[in-house]
């Protein structure tokens, strides 16, 4: 409990910050967000006027303490383009994202855990080797090349599942979430299977493993009951590490299978230079990347209690 | 020495050295496109749309007629270029930024780190999306918003390996004969932390790379007509189907140029880390774009400096 609260304290000046960096880089950085919106040919009035809208003309400090009242009140602005509260299009978006994120997490562990298990149990031999291949290959191509491929064999030239949306009944929820979340997912198996693979050969020479041997354990139950466990600790720090870049990789993977979502949401918003909501976003996933980061601390606690001490 | 070492390595290896003429056959390409006999990667024409390859146009044409061999050698010069520009901002400001956070203590050190902290918690590519859209797309842009992501990456990495390196007996010894932080900074502390600094950065060139074929595919980097591997893809998926070398070529310069890098970066850190090298076979690299703090630094720097 205590090693929960002082990770909790630790984030908060981490969101914190995170928070400001948000505020400003909407308002700091060169570019008139403003001007921007209306394009070139805006008038200085029209300009004028809708920085007044947005806020913009009000001093930095004040503008920070707007900011952070609404905060503090969950009140994230209007859409400039939708006229709807951000918090009302990031609540919609969110959970179809995360549900895309939670898939691909799985795909990854459920293909890359037993990959990296038999690669370390068959070192140096074709599947060895395999894994290897597919862990480079998992990291080098891009992931809407992917995303296009998959798209390709399974909607257009196999047409066995959706292409676009993300279904309104759960039959057709997790139909639309198939190939998605492949695609998500893809780049992380092979970084699983690697470190599996590693740390599982590593814990297989440790002497509590020699021991459990000895007692006459069968093989099968040495790893299931005993190396495997250890083994998979490394992993945990890998999806954690990586939730920021899977949550990119959503991002793309929504645009390329149309399905609604953050990554949805932000583009329609850079595309419409509607601030709110690209602020509202940014929010959102530094605050997704925080929780999951003390939610893979915790859980790494929980499977090594040494981190505890 | 190790680079002999490194050279004797990469040079028995058959596929990284392949890796290393493809590296160098695309850089060469790149550098010197203009004067290749190519087609105008811009010049449109309506009479050559969407025809597939052909001894006329090896890699086919795009919608608009455009050479895709062109195109695709056009476009390796802005993957190129984003690569290692992302690579130099990152690895300079990243650099210094790591030095001062892992050799001095007190309340630089603090800032640094709780910055770096407060950056590595955005999504990189998510920032990399808003920062281009306010700055505006060009190629300095891209590069810089890139880099504002891959900068903590940096200034962790070299922490982690600067607080290893500081604490050895030839940093005390140096600093027990009066020698002076900046000389201790750059004789000792610098000189043993490029190994992993030169792993890191030929590791981080294709995630940069990608972050701007990612981009570029969103319609957030360098824009057409201006031939981009990801911008071609973006324009190519309409009609995937139809004519699918025009994702294809692209697809594949990504591909191979990153898989050249991730291969190249991994052969140079096993021949310069022995730690690695001796396990006889390679580690993983748990994330390219995200390297942990390092539990030891390349070993081989040990050779290198004298104790003073």
């Amino acid at each position: 409990m205590r090693h929960v609260f002082s990770r909790l304290l630790q984030l908060i000046p981490t969101t914190v910050g995170a928070l400001v960096v948000v505020f400003l880089l909407m308002r700091v950085l060169p570019g008139d967000p403003a001007a921007a919106m209306l394009g070139t040919n805006a008038t200085p009035q029209a300009v004028a006027d809708l920085k007044s809208q947005m806020g913009l003309d009000k001093p930095l400090p004040q503008q920070f303490a707007e900011y952070v009242l609404g905060l503090a009140h969950f009140d994230l602005g209007r859409s400039l383009a939708l006229r709807t509260p951000v918090t009302t299009l990031i609540g919609q978006a969110v959970g179809p994202t995360l549900l895309l994120t939670l898939c691909g997490t799985a795909v990854s562990v459920i293909v890359g855990v037993p990959l990296g298990v038999i690669a370390a149990l068959k070192r140096r031999t074709w599947i060895d080797y395999a894994a290897s291949v597919g862990a480079l290959s998992g990291i080098s191509v891009p992931v809407f090349v992917w995303a296009l491929l998959l798209l390709l064999a399974f909607t257009l030239d196999w047409p066995i599942l959706p292409s676009a949306g993300a279904g309104d009944n759960p039959v057709d929820v997790a139909r639309s979430l198939v190939l998605p979340a492949i695609a998500t997912g893809f780049f992380q198996v092979g970084l699983i299977a690697r470190v599996t693979r590693s740390t599982l050969l590593s814990v297989l020479a440790d002497d509590y493993v020699r021991t459990a041997r000895a007692k006459g354990l069968a093989p099968t139950a040495v790893i299931a009951g005993h190396a495997l466990r250890n083994a998979l600790i490394p992993v945990i720090t890998v999806i954690g590490l990586n939730f920021g870049t899977l949550l990119g990789g959503a991002v793309v993977v929504e645009t390329v299978f149309t399905r609604p979502g953050l990554g949805r949401l932000i583009l329609d918003a850079i595309n419409a230079r509607d601030y709110p909501v690209i602020q509202g976003v940014m929010i959102i996933s530094v605050v997704l990347v925080v929780v999951l980061n003390l939610l893979t601390d915790l859980l790494y606690s929980v499977a090594d209690p040494r981190v505890r001490a | 020495m190790k680079f002999g070492r490194l050279w004797r390595s990469i040079s028995r290896n058959l596929p990284i050295a392949i890796c290393v003429v493809f590296i160098a056959m695309i850089t060469l390409l790149a550098i010197f496109v203009q004067f290749l006999p190519l087609a105008d990667p811009t010049s449109q024409s309506v009479l050559f749309r969407l025809k597939p390859p052909s001894p006329e146009h090896v890699l086919g044409t795009d919608r608009l007629g455009r050479d895709i061999l062109s195109r695709v050698i056009w476009g390796s010069r802005v993957s190129l270029l984003v690569g290692v520009g992302v690579v130099a901002v990152s690895g300079v400001v990243g650099t210094i930024l790591g030095v001062i956070s892992g050799y001095f203590r007190g309340w630089p050190s603090v800032l640094v780190m709780r910055v770096t902290d407060i950056f590595l918690a955005f999504p990189a590519l998510i920032l990399a999306m808003v920062t281009v859209t306010i700055l505006g797309n060009n190629l300095l842009t891209v590069v810089l918003a890139i880099s504002v992501g891959v900068i903590p990456r940096f200034t962790r990495f070299t922490r982690g390996t600067i607080l290893s390196i500081r604490e050895r007996d030839y940093v005390e010894s140096a600093r027990a004969v009066g020698a002076s932080s900046l000389r201790i900074i750059w004789n000792h502390v610098l000189l043993n932390a490029v190994d992993p600094l030169i792993v890191l950065c030929t590791l981080q060139i294709p995630t940069a790379i990608l972050t701007e074929a990612l981009l570029s595919f969103l319609g957030l980097g360098i824009t057409d007509p201006t031939p981009t591997w990801g911008n071609m893809i973006n324009s190519g998926q309409i009609v995937i189907r139809e004519a699918p070398w025009l994702t294809f070529f692209p697809g594949l310069a990504i591909v191979l140029t990153v898989l050249a890098f991730n291969l190249l970066g991994d052969a140079i850190r096993d021949a310069l880390d022995p730690a690695v090298r001796d396990l006889g076979a390679p580690m993983p690299r748990v994330d390219a774009s995200l390297p942990a703090e390092p539990t030891h630094t390349a070993a081989p720097s040990r050779e290198l400096t004298p104790v003073s």
